[in-house]
């Protein structure tokens, strides 16, 4: 099996001097700290709430693939779109969503990004560019071709990162998108999370590949690379060369991002503990952790102390907390409003909306 | 009024929205340099060009998902499946992506899509293709679903489809395409266009005795039914033409069986939770009082579609069938 093999942390940091890193500014840098801390305490802290019941239903836990998501979004202008599967919850956070609107939606409330209507699995923010969470593995891949598509019609110059778990690769209809990307000059980045698990099975017992899953792109004629997800530097510096060639050339590319989740597949995976070892994740969470990396890499560089990452992570916690007691404090749904956005023109009241009848519940 | 085919009025609306509207496009298998499969878009790619009438790959789910997709950024694709029986080879992106994209995210997103495409038997190609997955789509909410039975009405339909704002899914026939009928020119209609609101059902015949419910070519079908009845029964039947099978207009089925206090359902769908099983429990339900004799339903005989073709003939539902059962109830 062939995987891009984590570096030791102190190796993470030789992609500072990439062009598209050597000019950050100190708070840029403590801010993707601040980023993916986070996103760990919103979901140490969802976790704490699901067990005590407060939640149903599926929750995957990005803990352990932080810097992916940051990393990549980091580099995300105006007419930058994203879109992934179910593993939602980092990118949520990353494109700017708050932490209220997303924990409250994990408790099923009115007050959630969705209104408590799509949970755990299917957040979405289109204001910031963000198009989902979506719960069929593999679905969104052609979804991320068409906002490419979009941006393309339009004349814009921008592209849209396409995030797809190693398991997801065998999907026909991410096949399909490739064949589509490529064939047609879509500005899409299909980038792989390579946590080396779709749930129980390792992906040498799934998928069949020359050197890596990225490397699938060869027949499509397509850019592909395949690289280290800890360190937010060696990300950026990856994908920069891709988006750039999104934006100009309206090329597509796949990247293959190698990373590590430290928990089950979902909470409710009850062989998490079984189909791999404890050391195994162990050495990922005392060697590649992509906080601690980073936080390492930030107190070499002088940029902030011990301390200050302590604060950060003070505060990211305070604010996870008191996104739970929001989302406790909010309203549930009225069953009223079960039949409320479905479609358009029926919201909207419209005439369309106000022809013929549309919901048959009795 | 002057006379055009099913598959003349479907392009005419087609090309009306693609210069009505620029983020109107069309999206299929041989939609563009070859004219279309069925010639619906005959002669649009040469108008047009290639940013607005595009070619596919056979590539079912990847394209259509990709349309659903361009739609959450406004665009308005209008993408064509060769025929309606290719479709379950997309059916995440068709059932899935479509429907629920609106609704997971709380009413913050939407997805203006048509799907268009034939959707019939009786044309001796085997049980592989020749799906009617009306109610399968119909079904779900989120989706609208239309059946035009007329070229006046497939261009009104179209239109609105591709205005509307939720995905539509246009369910077209081959045995349709050349069959004429009136659609009047622009500058003869009041407001300039043809437009048929989604929801609105259609009498196409007026009758006192029996309801004939039906939507596609099973309209049609009903329409010599009722002719021989008249003939040689001395009943005169109604026909309502559903034209929009969800949003549904209940109504004007209610006010026809009100009056008549008989109806039979016809489709050639298959029976098993099809769409004339959804409106007899809706007439038994609201206007069960008026009702002179049970609901009757006819669809296609149970089974997968037969190739042979004299047999195939029998197997979809003909007039004399439908005269028989009006007979046993009027
Ligand atoms: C079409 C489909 N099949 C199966 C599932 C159930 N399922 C959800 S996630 C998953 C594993 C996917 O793994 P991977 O793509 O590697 O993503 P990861 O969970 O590691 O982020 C499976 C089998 C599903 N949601 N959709
Ligand atoms: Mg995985």
């Amino acid at each position: 099996m062939a995987t891009a093999t984590a570096k030791s942390s102190t190796g993470s940091a030789e992609f500072a001097d990439d062009p598209v890193n050597r000019d950050l500014d100190t708070d840029t840098k403590i801010g993707f700290y601040r980023a993916m801390v986070r996103i760990r305490h919103f979901e140490q802290t969802a976790l704490k709430h699901y067990q005590q019941e407060k939640m149903g239903g599926f929750l995957h836990l990005y803990i352990g693939q932080e810097a992916v998501a940051v990393g990549t979004i980091s580099l995300c202008g105006d007419n930058d779109h994203i879109i992934t599967a179910y593993r939602d919850h980092g990118h949520a956070l990353a494109v700017g969503m708050s932490m209220e609107e997303c924990m409250a939606e994990l408790f099923g409330k009115r007050t959630g990004c969705s209104k408590g209507k799509g949970g755990s699995m299917h957040f979405f923010a289109p204001d910031k560019n963000y198009w989902g969470g979506h719960g069929i593995v593999g679905g969104q891949t052609p979804l991320g071709a068409g906002l490419a598509f979009a941006l393309k019609y339009k004349g814009l110059k921008g592209a849209c990162l396409c995030y797809l778990g190693d398991g997801a690769v065998n999907q026909g209809a991410y096949h399909e998108s490739l064949n589509l990307a490529a064939l047609w000059n879509l500005p899409v980045i299909y980038i792989i999370e390579n946590n080396m698990y779709s749930m129980g099975t390792s992906q040498a017992r799934s998928s069949a590949y020359p050197s890596c899953l990225a490397e699938r792109a060869e027949g499509y004629g397509m850019n592909w690379d395949l690289f280290n997800g800890e360190s937010v530097y060696e990300i950026r510096a990856k994908l920069k060369p891709h988006l750039d060639r999104a934006h100009d050339d309206h090329l597509p590319s796949i990247l293959e991002i190698a990373t590590y989740r430290y928990y089950g597949h979902s909470v409710a995976d009850a062989n998490a503990k079984k189909y791999r070892s404890k050391e195994e994740i162990e050495k990922y969470q005392n060697e590649h952790d992509p906080i601690k990396v980073w936080e390492n890499i930030l107190i070499d560089e002088g940029v902030f102390e011990a301390d200050d990452a302590k604060e950060i992570n003070r505060a990211a916690k305070d604010e996870a907390d008191a996104s739970a007691r929001y989302a406790d404090n909010s309203p549930l749904p009225d069953v009223s409003e079960i039949t409320d956005d479905v479609y358009y023109e029926v919201d909207k009241g419209t005439e369309a909306g106000r022809t013929g009848r549309h919901f048959f519940n009795d | 009024m002057r006379t055009i085919t099913y598959r003349e009025a479907i392009r005419e609306a087609l090309a009306e929205e693609i210069e009505r509207d620029e983020n109107v496009f069309l999206i299929g298998e041989e939609v563009a340099q070859y004219n279309g499969a069925y010639k619906v878009t005959e002669g649009l790619w040469k108008k047009y060009g290639d940013k607005r009438v595009i070619d596919a790959p056979i590539s079912e789910a990847g394209f259509l998902g990709m349309g659903i997709g361009a739609s959450m950024l406004g665009l308005r694709p209008v993408m064509e499946l060769m025929f309606w029986s290719f479709c379950y080879v997309a059916m995440d992106q068709l059932m899935n992506n479509a429907s629920s994209v609106r609704y997971m995210s709380g009413g913050l997103i939407h997805c203006p899509i048509v799907v268009r495409g034939p959707a019939n038997g009786g044309t001796n190609v085997g049980a592989t293709h020749s799906h009617t997955p009306e109610n399968i789509f119909a079904n779900m909410p989120g989706l609208k679903v239309v059946c035009p039975a007329t070229p006046y009405d497939a261009k009104g339909l179209m239109k609105s489809a591709i205005r509307d704002n939720d995905p539509v899914y246009v369910m077209e026939s081959t045995v349709l395409y050349g069959q004429t009928g009136e659609v009047p020119d622009n500058d003869e209609i009041e407001g300039g266009e043809l437009i048929v609101p989604l929801g609105v059902a259609d009498v196409k015949r007026q009758g006192d005795d029996i309801t004939l419910v039906a939507h596609g070519r099973a309209v049609l079908t009903c329409l010599e039914a009722a002719a021989i009845l008249a003939d040689e029964h001395d009943i005169e039947a109604e026909v309502v033409d559903l034209r929009s099978i969800r949003p549904l207009d209940q109504d004007t089925i209610l006010e026809s069986v009100r009056k008549t206090g008989r109806a039979i359902v016809v489709e050639e769908n298959k029976p098993f939770c099809g769409i004339g099983a959804q409106i007899a429990y809706l007439i038994q339900h609201e206007a069960f009082d008026d009702l002179d004799a049970p609901v009757l339903r006819l669809s296609s005989i149970d089974a997968p579609a037969i190739y042979s073709p004299p047999v195939e003939k029998k197997q979809l539902p003909y007039p004399s069938q439908i005269v028989d059962k009006a007979l046993s109830i009027c």
